[in-house]
């Protein structure tokens, strides 16, 4: 061990045993600053005034603390148009897995209904044996379960195909994706009894939104894990995120994730609706474009330090990030921090759960010298997410959507991050 | 069902604790006139498609009236995005995805211009309308002649030069 660098590392660039912070005192005896002057108590000091005279009283709906009225959604809406756009996740604000039900991404065609419960209900129809409706107070009676997973915009990251890097925070880059336990009926029930006929393969799904947005999905998903979704994160699910019912589709493109939900259409093809033709659909450099490629890939990005964040000196940092796979579970997450030459594994926070959020961190020895940092995902199938050159070799330039690229910060002598292709 | 649905629904039983038998089946027959009201799902081979008719010349006019304010003269782009008047094709540098270079069917046009269009008042449209401001955007990318008359039988059979154009990603397990 040098003096600069008091701990092994486990990789270049300072990365040091993801167990580092588990391994109780090592780091504290090490290295961590001496806490005696804060912990001194000085008798009949002044107190601080929230601790001189009674708090505020009960709120019927708590809000986040108004020291972080800066963690918000940033919404960017079509100028001519507001309800047509995008808000996004300020990933780099956040830990854990779980995105507050008030920060999930929003993408909505034309604005957000404010629909009655009351007069709101589903209709499933087509090639059924019977014809059914559904009513919302009826539903609550039905047998739930929750799924805790990520929804991803199929058009998240899609900055990455750009020639420059874009210089922005992760929530403005790839804050299109969300996670939370969602909660309701899992649709196969539903679809059993309305008794499918057997020449049925597909569903198209329908919200009562002002754009009436469609979208065709195969049958073997919906009986899959498919589920109607009446609560998110516990509550019923805010309006921008399809109150009173949505359909959950874990681990594919948000799009078919149909908020608002009123209708599924079962049918022996896909309606070729302009959600699975004009859009949702990634060109290749053939001039052919992928259609129906639900599943969002393996992907991982670094949210602490990343741009925007400032590295004010040397020493012990904490890398963290979030990993994700539309296949299953992520199994590990690799972390660079000399640009990929070498790479150690970083610790998974438990639980990984399958097509959800997984958190993961690693500690690093900043010494104060330029470095790269990267993330790498691999999930349960051995997918490995690839660096930027790799995705553009294979899908070129001009897909849009479904970009998953590996992401890279470069940390600079004096501490600022920045998006860097390496 | 097929025996691929039963192995489906079958895996869904043993990973999900809950399973139909514990249903209580509250679903209503779905009453007469529900299905015909909500159902305007429009497929590539013309089903679903509504009577009426209109052609570009038409077309132009309710364009003008209803689109033109985003979508631009021509139907060349503005806030809302381009939909006809390509410069290049889908190979080049950038590619231009318009109606013309990219939609594989007419039918989705029509579609999606009755559930979303205009914006500030989707559904407003009548179908005479619909037909024409699609043989318009038709025309704009040089598919159809002006004078055409688009109905539910000529639509579906529009010549989409980007009909072949899609490559299926879904594997059904």
């Amino acid at each position: 061990m040098s003096e600069e660098n008091p701990v092994a590392t486990v990789a270049g660039g300072g990365l040091l045993d993801r167990r580092l912070f588990l391994k109780k005192g090592l780091v504290f005896s090490a290295l961590a600053l001496s806490t005696e002057n804060a912990l001194a108590v000085v008798n009949n000091a002044p107190r601080p005034p929230w601790t001189a005279k009674p708090g505020q009283p009960f709120s019927n709906y708590g809000q986040p603390s108004q020291y972080e009225r800066k963690t918000i959604r940033w919404t960017m809406g079509n100028a001519m148009a507001a309800g047509n756009g995008v808000s996004c996740t300020p990933l780099q604000d956040l830990e854990g897995i779980i995105t507050p039900s008030g920060l999930h991404f929003e993408r909505h065609h034309n604005g957000v209904p404010e629909i009655d419960p009351a007069q709101h209900q589903l209709l499933i129809h087509g090639l059924v044996e019977q014809a059914l409706t559904f009513n919302m107070a009826d539903l609550q009676r039905y047998p739930m379960t929750s799924v805790l997973c990520f929804i991803e915009c199929g058009g998240n990251s899609n900055a990455g195909w750009q020639s420059k890097p874009v210089e922005t925070q992760v929530g403005y880059f790839h804050g299109m994706a969300s996670c939370s336990e969602w909660t309701g009926i899992p649709l196969r029930i539903l679809l059993a009894e309305a008794r499918v006929k057997s020449s049925a393969n597909w569903l198209i799904a329908e919200g009562a939104d002002a754009s009436l947005m469609n979208v065709s999905l195969p049958l073997d998903k919906a009986l899959d894990d498919c589920i109607l979704a009446l609560y998110q994160n516990g509550e019923r699910i805010r309006p921008e995120n399809g109150y009173p019912l949505r359909l959950i589709a874990p681990g594919w493109e948000g799009v078919v994730n149909v908020k608002w939900l009123r209708r599924l259409h079962l049918t022996d093809q896909p309606v070729m609706a302009r959600n699975e033709t004009a859009k949702y659909t990634e060109l290749l450099p053939s001039g052919k474009a992928r259609q129906f490629s639900f599943v969002m890939e393996a992907k991982s990005l670094i949210t602490q330090p990343s741009f925007g964040h400032k590295l004010n000196a040397k020493g012990i940092y904490q890398i963290s990030g979030l990993a994700w796979s539309g296949r299953g579970k992520i199994i590990r997450v690799e972390v660079s921090a000399d640009g990929g030459k070498t790479w150690a594994q970083a610790q998974l926070q438990e639980p990984v759960l399958s097509k959800c959020f997984t958190r993961f961190r690693i500690p690093w020895h900043w010494t104060g010298k330029p470095a790269v940092l990267k993330s790498r995902a691999i999930d349960e199938t051995g997918y490995v997410q690839p660096e930027r050159a790799e995705l553009l070799e294979k899908q070129g330039a001009h897909g849009y959507f479904h970009y998953n690229a590996i992401v890279s910060w470069e940390v600079t002598a004096n501490g600022s991050i920045h998006h860097v292709y390496a | 069902m097929c025996m691929r649905k039963i192995v489906a629904f079958l895996l869904c039983c043993a990973v999900y604790p809950v399973c139909a038998n514990d249903s209580p089946h509250l679903g209503k027959p779905a009453p007469q006139g529900l299905e015909k009201a909500w159902n305007g799902d429009i497929f590539p081979n013309g089903k679903g498609l509504p009577a009426g008719s209109g052609n570009a010349i038409t077309g132009k006019k309710v364009y003008t009236q209803y689109c033109l304010s985003c979508h631009g003269v021509d139907g060349t782009g503005g806030s809302a995005e381009e939909l006809a008047g390509a410069k290049h094709g889908l190979t080049d540098n950038p590619p231009d995805k318009t109606i013309g270079t990219y939609w594989p069917y007419a039918t989705t046009v029509f579609d999606f211009t009755r559930r979303a269009m205009p914006l500030n008042a989707p559904g407003s449209l009548n179908h005479d309308q619909l037909y024409a401001v699609t043989a318009y955007l038709l025309y704009l990318n040089h598919l159809i002649q002006e004078t055409q008359l688009m109905n539910a039988s000529t639509l579906p059979k529009v010549k989409m030069p980007n009909r072949n154009g899609f490559i299926n990603q879904y594997q059904a397990r």
